[in-house]
């Protein structure tokens, strides 16, 4: 593990930057989704791009691209790569 | 009877499979939440009739939104005596978690793992002996879409339908909230089964995003493509339609006239001016329709409906709605039933409710038929596919205005969280069932609706028997005139008026009562429409026609899915005024304007 490494939320990645998933602080029906969608602690999230205007990002877990909204991002937590 | 159940998640190509398996036409997409309802249909399979079920996709076991909810429902009160667990393998890292909660149920199960052909492509190899040999089910990789590996799988399906089927063993349902538990095991089992490459290839997903999705082009090659789509339909389409228009005419007067002439002259103007002429009017948008519906099918196939609604989201956000409200009110652009059907998906019920309440303004393949029909009569050709497409501007339009208005008695915070898949084009074959699909059930709706429709219009215009066919004496004249107070101002014709009548039952008939009206079809009926409106009029009518009530079928949705008749009186009542509002300010400015 690296000594300088950051937790931050999702939402503040930029794109091309990468991380590893800390912990998930949403109600659980999101959770459930989540976890479905790939979102484990420890797992390696890339961000390929942020839509403007605030829009959603795109994030690759694994070989599963997703989209989600800022909002939710925040909630994940994060571990800067 | 034996049943078979298809399950997995969403966009894995459950309906790609049923396809295969029944020779059936489910409607297969690119899309997570295409199948929102149960779909069967019985085959023979090993000597004995099986029914097979489509499902629509699962995220997991307990899942809140109302398509997962149909799932469980269906597994509680119908345990199947087989459950085909259909994995994408290209995504099987985290798909496995879904296989593994099901194992818990105790289900008799064959997994397959679909999409083989894109893991091959990704670098992704499966060991499926040993992922079998490690969890005791029966795996088999296969490629729904193009049918490798079909045969064994139907073989191994067989097989395991032959075994009697283990109950659903409720009393594990606590143990299925243990993820940690889940999680090793899936560690467990990919350890030594399945090797993805670290870094994925750089494919042509990759390539087609940067510019579909680039920061500043993205929205203005989404609306660019929309106008490349239907100036395609429209340019392609219109010429066939005409054509056919006059082929219904010939016929008309080569065969049927002479052949009916020993009829007496009322029972040959039912049967000619009524049914025939209305119905040939409306049967002349086949092509277009069929056309429409491959163009859709492609977009649809593409993947390019979750670019959109990346793309759209942040707009959405503002109006109280997401990204996938956007794309149903694209689905919308074939029919609204369907894309009212979709808001399924959503979990919040405000946020439901207003996708729902937009939906109906989105310009579908119904009125799109009035449109090209209009616009042609009374349009320069070469303006007239620009006068169609400002008519998919104000569609959107009114949605977005709706939205607006309405968003604060529908608040919500709905998370918006959505896969986007890899595009993939559609094969002939894919694109082929689509449009035989479509047009089963235009003709299905032409005959259950049109011909009653047109019937009505032609008793309508032809009673009491004393007065002139169509003129001010005809029940339908009286009711013009009835109404002529609240019509006149948006300059909408006595006519006019009837067929908007129609027109509130299904906008196909439309058209085809103004042919009854004006006793004409094809050329001649668009003629006699540009003798006697002006462009103004016709815009006006065309505004009214996109905005008030597209159908009943959509009505009835409403309320079934809705299952509030306050709300489904709501989108009623609020549609027609809006309409009318349009109407009015367009048709007097222009006039003030001096048009
Ligand atoms: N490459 C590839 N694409 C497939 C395969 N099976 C299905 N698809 C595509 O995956 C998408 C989702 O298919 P669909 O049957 O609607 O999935 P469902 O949501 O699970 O019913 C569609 O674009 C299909 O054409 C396959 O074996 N290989
Ligand atoms: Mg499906």
């Amino acid at each position: 593990m690296k000594t300088n490494s950051l937790t931050e939320n999702l939402a503040n990645l930029v794109a091309g930057e990468s991380a590893l998933i800390q912990a998930i602080h949403t109600d659980d029906a999101l959770r459930q989704r989540l976890l479905a969608l790939g979102f484990r602690v420890g797992k390696h999230i890339e961000i390929i791009r942020k839509a403007r205007f605030s829009g959603p990002l795109q994030v690759r877990i694994g070989t599963t691209d997703i989209l989600l909204r800022r909002n939710e991002a925040a909630k994940i937590m994060v571990e800067k790569l | 009877m034996k049943r078979v159940a298809l399950l997995g998640m969403p966009n894995t190509g459950k309906s790609t499979l049923f396809n295969r398996m029944t020779g059936g036409s489910a409607r297969v997409g690119n899309w997570p939440g295409i199948t929102v309802e149960l779909l069967s249909s019985k085959i023979l399979l090993g000597g004995d009739m099986v029914e097979i079920i489509d499902l629509p996709g699962i995220y997991d076991i307990h899942g809140f939104s109302e398509d997962e909810q149909v799932v469980r429902h269906f597994l509680h009160d119908n345990v199947p005596d087989l459950a085909i667990i259909i994995l994408n393998a290209t995504q099987i890292e985290r798909q496995l978690s879904l296989l593994l909660q099901l194992r818990q149920y105790n289900l008799n199960m064959v997994v397959l793992l679909n999409m083989a052909d894109e893991a091959k492509k990704f670098g992704i190899s499966i060991d499926t002996a040993k992922m079998s040999a490690s969890l005791g089910i029966p795996i088999f990789l296969l490629s729904a879409k193009y049918g490798n590996g079909y045969q064994e799988a139907l073989q191994s399906v067989t097989k395991a339908l032959r075994y009697s089927t283990p109950g659903m063993a409720e009393e594990l349902r606590s143990q299925l909230e243990q993820d940690a538990h889940i999680e090793s095991e899936m560690t467990r089992v990919l350890q030594n089964s399945v090797q993805v490459p670290m870094r994925l290839p750089d494919n042509l997903t990759t390539h087609l995003d940067h510019i579909m999705l680039h920061p500043w082009l993205g929205l203005p090659i989404f609306f660019g493509i929309m106008y490349l789509l239907f100036q395609g339909i429209f340019i392609l389409g219109q010429p066939l339609q005409t054509g056919i228009g006059d082929l219904f005419s010939w016929l008309r007067e080569a065969a049927l006239t002479p052949l009916l002439s020993g009829l007496p002259a009322i029972l040959q103007g039912l049967l000619l001016d009524g049914i025939y002429n209305g119905v040939a009017t409306v049967a002349a948008f086949v092509p277009i329709i069929i056309l429409f519906f491959l163009f859709m099918a492609i977009v649809e196939d593409t993947g390019y409906l979750s670019r959109a609604a990346f793309l759209m989201d942040a707009l959405m956000a503002k109006l109280g709605l997401d990204g996938r409200s956007f794309v149903m009110l694209l689905m919308g652009f074939g029919c609204n039933v369907p894309a009212l059907m979709g808001t399924r998906v959503m979990r919040s019920r405000s946020l439901r409710l207003l996708s729902m309440l937009v939906i109906p303004f989105s310009l579908c393949s119904a009125r799109l038929q009035v449109f090209i029909f209009i616009t042609a009569a009374l349009f320069a050709p070469k303006s007239a596919a620009l006068v169609v497409f400002s008519l998919y501007l104000f569609s959107f339009a009114a949605a977005i205005l709706t939205a607006l208005i309405f968003k604060r008695y529908f608040p919500n915070s709905e998370p918006f969280v959505l896969e986007l898949p890899p595009y993939r084009f559609p094969t002939i074959r894919q694109m082929l069932l689509r449009g035989w699909h479509e047009v089963y059930h235009f003709v299905h709706r032409a005959s259950k609706f049109i011909i009653i429709g047109v019937v009505f219009v032609w008793l309508l215009t032809h009673f009491p028997a004393t007065a002139t066919p169509a003129g001010p004496d005809t029940w339908a004249g009286q009711i013009g005139s009835w109404l002529h107070p609240l019509f006149k101002p948006i300059g909408i014709t006595a006519e006019l008026t009837i067929a908007l009548i129609f027109g509130f039952v299904a906008k196909e008939i439309v058209i085809g009562s103004l042919a009854v009206i004006y006793g004409l079809s094809g050329h001649a009926l668009s003629g006699a429409l540009a003798l006697q409106l002006d462009w103004v009029q016709a815009y006006s009518f065309m505004l009214f026609t996109l905005i008030y009530t597209p159908c009943l079928s959509t009505i009835a949705t409403l309320q079934s899915e809705s299952k509030n008749t306050g709300f489904t009186l709501l989108s009623l009542i609020w549609s027609l005024a809006f309409a009318w509002v349009v109407s009015f300010v367009f048709y007097q400015s222009a006039r003030v304007l001096g048009y």
